[in-house]
């Protein structure tokens, strides 16, 4: 069973579209990536999923419920890192923890103190002179430390150093142990890599892809550079073949996934004196897609 | 010869143009509605006092009355020149006027350095081509500029009273003084402390001690007003035969030494510090740390103290000057007219009408509460909570139910404490269970406003500040009271104006029902609609 299913959902906001017919799905036990650029609607389906806005249409199923309306029963079985922690700045950092672990039906004390000390974070402060970094720290400790089906994290390590990102890495992997499910908007594409089962990616509030790493990489392009016996021209007439630079006897160029046997052969028809050829990394996957609204 | 490459010269003060500009900007209403708020409250009392005191009798009874009154004194110095109208003009005026300046300018200043430090705001200006001393420079040139504007006002208002234009410029001179010595108080403390919170509080130590002194000086008369600017200001005396501009001097003198002590200060912290360190709190929460409601309470603590502690003086005074009003009124028949109406038990009617007074101000409390929900949702903290397993109605219902709690608390305070002061000053305990009556008689009125405020914010929540509009209405209503002669119409959307007079009329239960009945009713609306609407995200 999915935990989350989201179909087609419109969220406007004024004149706005914030999501416009937007669809996503996250199967129970993943850890699933959520990319998109500042302002393409991550924070919103986050607060769609939490029931703290109303879609104006489509079908929202978290955990089997109805966000909207069973929000409370929900949300003692999920963890939320909101995008932007915004703390009560007169409490201290423990304090915070602790109510809201105890609003969302307790949490494991074990974790907690774990987690305070993996992450150094003190909680004898008060919540106003923590830096973000610290004040991420507590809502990532206050959420981590609380054993749920399902944790919502928006940007959690958005201001974290990379010891700390490493630490968190860490923390999510115990979490697909234990069988949790996990739903990461994240701007670090490294940290998407290392961790995620499956990612989406957003852009102005419309899913543009979504699978498994391997799936995305096989629908785009390779990355070809190979160096010829003999000038290596025509081909860019092979059909597939996109943005070839060459210089006499080097050329570098992106080939469709399915198109690579044709270039192989052209390759070889003019010699090959070395070849390299590599899947797009995400970053590349990223760029293709939001590049395009750029040039758009 | 070699090129020389200039050194960049060390600008402390470059880009405060630029950051005067910000802060106009920032303040552009907030600065203009602390002067006009000063200069209407000035024009409303000098035009009342005109009324009051037109004849040299009146003034002869004002002045026995405030001659002898302890408590008055306490409260506004001591009273020089009340024989003329502008001298009693500046007694009525100068504790609210002085407070309202010095408050205006701790804030102005405290909110453009500390607590933008604190934001961070402060580092995104630093880090522009802007001098290291130039935020503080723009923002004391602002309040400087501030507290010059509304010493200039308060004379135009009273020279268009009709009050001669000498004395009424010193009196202005008086209130501006004010203003500086205020603003190189609140720039010391803004130094002193990490925190924007703990230098408003310093500087609000600061000018509480100072009107202490002024006061329990002015008693008897000592030599301790002069250890207070606000003596000073007395001082000055500006409608008497020997007006006075030398304290102006001395005022001059300390605001140098609170801006030395500033800029000492500055040269000795980093960024972001303060000399004086906060203390490590709680690691865990205690037990009760565990719900909204704890939650709304433990935010609210702060707010319920302060309103009790300045009620409660207040109410000393109310309650420590009933029996003088006595002879004050038997003295002034326009005064009787608006606080007794045609009463005859003269101390009833007056506590009848301070009574809904102080219930008034309570509502400010109320609303102020109520709209904590909102500023909740703003600040991001509603979020946090509605991320975990509290519902909407739960949520807003632990705001509504500390709202209740603690308007009914601080009622009690004020009645008990009023009623009492008056029993001990006047040995008089008849008025004891009357006087506590009345106070929580009031208690469905303050808490109409505040359902008033949760229903706003919950179907209309950009309008959400237009709640304040019923109770300023509703303080113009118990003021002025029966000297407007409003048509009940108008007098009728005051909730306090349905509400029986007591202890002059009998405690009638029906509007006290109704009107209960109706703030329970606005509230289940509010919860309603928050229940309906998106909560507001940063």
């Amino acid at each position: 069973m999915a935990t989350i299913e989201l179909e087609s959902i419109v969220k406007t906001f004024g004149a706005v579209r914030a999501l416009d017919g937007f669809d996503l799905r996250v199967e129970s036990g993943e850890i699933h990536g959520f990319l998109g650029p500042n302002g393409s609607g991550k924070s919103t389906t986050m607060r769609v999923l939490l029931g703290l806005l109303r879609a104006d249409s489509g079908r929202v199923r978290l955990l089997g419920g109805d966000p909207w309306r069973q929000a409370p029963d929900l949300h003692r079985r999920l963890a939320y890192v909101p995008g932007e922690v915004n703390l009560w700045p007169n409490l201290t950092g423990g304090e915070v923890i602790d109510l809201l672990g105890r609003m969302r039906g307790g949490l494991d004390e074990r974790r907690r103190a774990d987690l305070l000390e993996r992450f150094e974070l003190d909680p004898a402060r008060k919540a106003r002179t923590y830096s973000k970094g610290n004040r991420q720290k507590v809502a990532l400790v206050a959420a981590l430390a609380s054993r749920v089906e399902l944790y919502l994290l928006d940007e959690p390590t958005s201001g974290l150093d990379p010891l700390m990102e490493a630490e968190f890495q860490r923390a999510v992997h115990e979490l697909r142990e234990e069988g949790a499910t996990v739903l990461l908007s994240s701007h670090i594409l490294a940290e998407v890599e290392a961790l995620c089962d499956r990612v989406s990616i957003i852009r102005a509030g419309v899913n543009v892809q979504s699978g498994t790493l391997a799936e995305l990489r096989h629908l785009t392009r390779t990355t070809v550079i190979a160096e010829t016996v003999r000038p290596a021209a025509g081909l860019a007439r092979i059909e597939g073949v996109h943005h070839v630079q060459n210089e006499d006897h080097r050329v570098v160029m992106e080939v469709e996934s399915d198109r690579l046997e044709a270039v192989v052969r052209a390759l070889a028809d003019l010699g090959i004196a070395s070849l390299q050829a590599h899947p797009p990394t995400l970053e590349e996957l990223f760029l293709r897609e939001y590049g395009e609204e750029v040039s758009a | 010869m070699s090129p020389s490459h200039e050194a960049p010269r060390s600008r402390p003060l470059a880009g405060t143009g630029h950051l005067v500009r910000l802060i106009l900007r920032r303040d552009r209403v907030r600065l203009p509605i602390w002067l006009m708020g000063l200069a209407g409250v000035t024009a409303a009392s000098a035009n009342a006092v005109i009324g009051l005191y037109d004849t040299p009798e009146e003034r002869a009874g004002y002045r026995a009355t405030v001659e002898n009154s302890a408590v008055t004194r306490l409260m506004a110095g001591i009273p020089y020149d009340t024989d003329t109208l502008g001298g009693i003009i500046s007694y009525e005026l100068t504790a609210l006027t002085g407070i309202v300046v010095s408050l205006m300018v701790i804030f102005l200043v405290v909110r453009h350095t500390r607590a933008e430090e604190e934001s961070g705001s402060a580092e995104l200006v630093r880090s522009a081509a802007i001098g290291r001393h130039a935020a503080i420079a723009a923002t004391l040139s602002v309040a400087l500029g501030a507290a010059v504007v509304a010493g200039l006002l308060e004379s135009a208002v009273l020279i268009a009273s009709g009050i001669g234009s000498g004395p009424a410029l010193l009196f202005g001179a008086g209130v501006a003084g004010l203003g500086l010595v205020f603003t190189a108080v609140a720039a010391a403390a803004a130094q002193l402390t990490s925190s924007a919170r703990a230098a408003l509080g310093i500087a609000g130590a600061v000018l509480a001690v100072f009107l202490v002194l002024r006061g329990v000086g002015a008693i008897d008369e000592t030599a301790l007003t002069w250890l207070s600017p606000f003596g000073w200001q007395d001082a000055i005396r500006p409608f008497g035969e020997s007006a006075e501009a030398w304290p102006l001097l001395l005022m001059l003198g300390l605001s140098i030494v609170f801006f030395a002590l500033a800029s000492w200060l500055v040269a000795r912290r980093d960024f972001g510090a303060g000399l004086l360190r906060g203390r490590p709190g709680r690691t865990r929460a205690a037990a009760g740390l565990a719900g909204p409601t704890a939650l709304a309470l433990r935010q609210q603590r702060g707010l319920l103290l302060g309103w009790a502690v300045g009620l409660g003086l207040l109410s000393i005074v109310f309650g420590g000057v009933g029996r003088e009003m006595q002879t004050m009124i038997e003295s002034n028949p326009d005064i009787a007219a608006v606080i007794a109406g045609s009463v005859d038990d003269i101390t009833r009617g007056y506590f009848a009408y301070v009574m809904t007074l102080l219930g008034v101000t309570t509502s400010a409390f109320a609303v102020s509460s109520a709209l904590r929900l909102r500023h909740a949702e703003e600040s991001g903290h509603a979020e946090n909570v509605l991320a975990t397993a509290v519902s909407r109605s739960r949520w807003a219902w632990s705001g509504i139910a500390v709202t209740a709690a603690g308007t009914t608390a601080l009622l009690l305070v004020v009645s008990l404490v009023t009623s009492v002061s008056h029993a001990v000053v006047s040995g008089d305990r008849a008025l004891l269970w009357p006087v506590v009556r009345a106070g929580l008689v009031t208690l469905p009125g303050a808490l109409v406003l505040a359902g008033f405020a949760v229903l706003l914010h919950a179907w209309a929540p950009r309008w959400a500040l237009l709640a304040w509009a019923p109770v300023a209405w509703a303080f113009v209503q118990a003021y002025l009271g029966e000297l407007l002669d409003l048509p009940g119409v108008l007098a009728g959307l005051s909730p306090f104006w349905h509400l029986p007079r007591v202890p002059v009329e009998a405690t009638d239960a029906a509007p006290v029902v109704l009107l209960s009945a109706l703030a329970v009713v606005l509230a289940i609306a509010g919860v309603l609609g928050l229940r309906r609407r998106d909560l507001a995200t940063t």
